[in-house]
């Protein structure tokens, strides 16, 4: 009886290996040994999971298996009036919620035909490059953690901190923020704000470059990372990558750039590109982007224009809170708003951000009623992760886990 | 050559004829155009292939379900991007949900892999050709498309929750 189910067990494993398409390198060469990477390796951060089928510590193939955190955020949106999608989008990339809550308000604003003002377009550069800072802050001190240098991460974390201090001023929330409303902010940068950000720009430089100089020219983590995970400009155009992975590949595509939103056409910056795509480029590309968003926090923060800090668009914009007490007409906006029950327009747009990993888009069909008829979201790390399987095979194991870290892929924008 | 909307159609209706593209429009400034399942392929290796128009980046593609439409309920979206030119343009394919079957791009770009995975994930949208079609981001044994709009979201058994109360 025993013999019996150890035989359909092993039947059982050998189905399992023929659906991972594993056979051709299994059958005849019995050196080979299948190692399961994850779902919930430390070393991941994240829920990824591969199937690896080594050589020694060589890497033969990969079968990458997602969905671990879906959350099936495109059907929900069907069924939800359109400001209560926000939250929603938070939980996508939750290192730079700010980017995606404001891609998406400004893609319905695009259906509704809203113009922001200037001053809600410049509070919200100012909240999407904090939000691309903290998000490369991250990537590069755990690459740095992944390679065996914890200290530049337990240093610029302190700084994120920081970041979340002013996310707390500006909206009340720290990691997942629901920050803005359709129509621009929910509320002015109060004088806290201000002189948070002000301190944030006269500290911060000075912790980066000295996070820099531990990294940069360090003859440790320049030997671990050169060459690693490397993939060419044309593979990583046809694998639809974007931001700074394709940029450190060497195509300077940047959304900001070629389409801008929200005033971005007002600031003076330039786009880091690599030249090879490895994981070194991809290090040095966020770094440098690092101090353009800087550069861009700096111009923002100087020349905040004056001015109203939300669109006139009472069908959509929740009307302050006193008024509601008050008069008639704005208790019942507030309460038409709050339920859902306003009708958008017919339409069909596609508006793209650039998010802390690339072209984050956000294709909405509505059909008229209350709520999107369709909401695609185009998440870059769901779009360049399955490259991953092609920048790993043939080198070693310890490479596999700093090629994922330096994509930089956010299980909640994964797996959507 | 400035890519403009005119230009580009007038192209494509040069190349495919009146009768394989229609429906041109141009709901945000992207044109948008409709095509049957037996252009497809080559109408995107033109735009891949031709020096002028270069139109070289899948930028997403996803499924539709119009439960309606008789004969049209699935359809399929593709939005491609052109970096030299910043030209953007959005196909789209009807078909009916009885023969949900479309070619594959795989051949042409490798990130159409888990898009159109996703796709039959979804909606069921059959890719021939596709080199490794299942399931992505649900379970394998599950045993409908979940996109699908006849699949409601929330239990209808349920009711403490009347949908007249959430505005819709």
């Amino acid at each position: 009886m025993a013999t019996e189910n150890k035989t359909v067990e092993l039947d059982k494993l050998e189905e399992f290996r023929n659906n991972l398409d594993l056979k051709l390198h299994n059958k005849e060469d019995q050196n080979l040994t299948t190692l399961n990477l994850g779902p919930t390796h430390p070393a991941t951060h994240g829920i990824f999971q591969n199937i690896l089928q080594m050589d020694g510590e060589k890497i033969v193939d990969a079968v990458p298996t997602i969905g671990y955190i879906h959350r099936a955020f495109e059907k929900i949106a069907e069924r939800r009036p359109f400001y209560q999608i926000t939250p929603l989008t938070d939980r996508m990339n939750y290192c730079s919620s700010p980017i995606n809550n404001m891609g998406y308000h400004m893609t319905v604003e695009k259906l509704l035909g809203i113009t922001v003002p200037k001053r809600a377009q410049y509070i919200r550069v100012i909240m999407m490059e904090l939000a691309r800072i903290s998000d490369h802050l991250i990537c590069n001190s755990i690459l740095g953690v992944d390679s065996g240098a914890f200290t530049g991460f337990l240093y610029v974390m302190q700084e994120r901190e920081h970041i979340y201090d002013i996310y707390e001023e500006v909206c009340g929330a720290r990691l997942t923020t629901n920050m803005g409303r359709i129509g621009g902010m929910e509320r002015d940068l109060s004088p806290k704000a201000l002189h948070l950000i002000g301190e944030f720009l006269k500290r911060f430089p000075k912790v980066w470059a000295e996070f820099e100089k531990m990294f940069n020219r360090n003859r440790i983590f320049i030997d671990r990372t050169t060459d690693v995970g490397a993939i060419s400009a044309e593979r990583a155009l046809s694998y639809g990558f974007t931001g700074p992975n394709l940029r450190a590949a060497g195509v300077d595509y940047d959304v900001r750039v070629m389409n801008p939103y929200s005033s971005y056409e007002d600031f003076e910056f330039e786009i880091p590109v690599g030249t090879k795509g490895d994981t070194y480029d991809r290090f040095m590309v966020r770094n440098e982007e690092v101090w353009q968003s800087l550069k861009i926090i700096e111009q923002a923060y100087k020349n905040l224009p004056e001015g109203s800090y939300h669109a006139d668009a009472p069908h959509y914009y929740l009307p302050p809170k006193q008024e509601v007490y008050r008069s008639m007409e704005a208790l019942i906006y507030h309460f038409k708003i709050v339920m859902g029950e306003i009708d958008a327009p017919v339409g069909e747009v596609y508006h793209s951000v650039e998010g802390g990993n690339g072209e984050l888009g956000f294709y909405l069909l509505s059909d008229g009623g209350r709520t999107p008829y369709r909401l695609h979201f185009r998440r870059p790390c769901f779009i360049y992760y399955q490259a991953y399987t092609e920048m790993i095979k043939g080198g070693q194991l310890a490479d596999a886990i700093l090629t994922l870290s330096s994509l930089n892929v956010i299980a909640g924008e994964l797996d959507a | 050559m400035e890519l403009t909307n005119e230009n580009v159609l007038g192209k494509i209706i040069e190349k495919f004829g009146e009768e394989n593209v229609w429906d041109a429009l141009n709901p945000d400034g992207i044109m948008t155009i409709t095509t049957n399942r037996e252009t497809i392929l080559p109408l995107i290796q033109y735009l891949y292939d031709d020096e002028e128009l270069q139109i070289r980046f899948l930028t997403t593609m996803c499924g539709i379900h119009y439960p309606d439409q008789k004969d049209k309920e699935l359809c399929t979206m593709y939005q491609l991007h052109s970096f030299r030119h910043n030209y953007r343009i959005r196909i789209k394919v009807y078909f009916p949900i009885a023969d949900p079957v479309m070619p594959t791009l795989t051949n042409l770009y490798a990130t159409a892999n888990w898009m159109e995975r996703e796709a039959y994930d979804f909606y069921g949208i059959i890719f021939t050709g596709h080199p490794n079609l299942v399931r992505i981001l649900n379970i394998e044994d599950m045993e409908y498309h979940p996109m699908l709009k006849q699949y409601p979201l929330e239990d209808q058994t349920r009711e403490d929750k009347i949908n007249t109360f959430f505005g819709r």
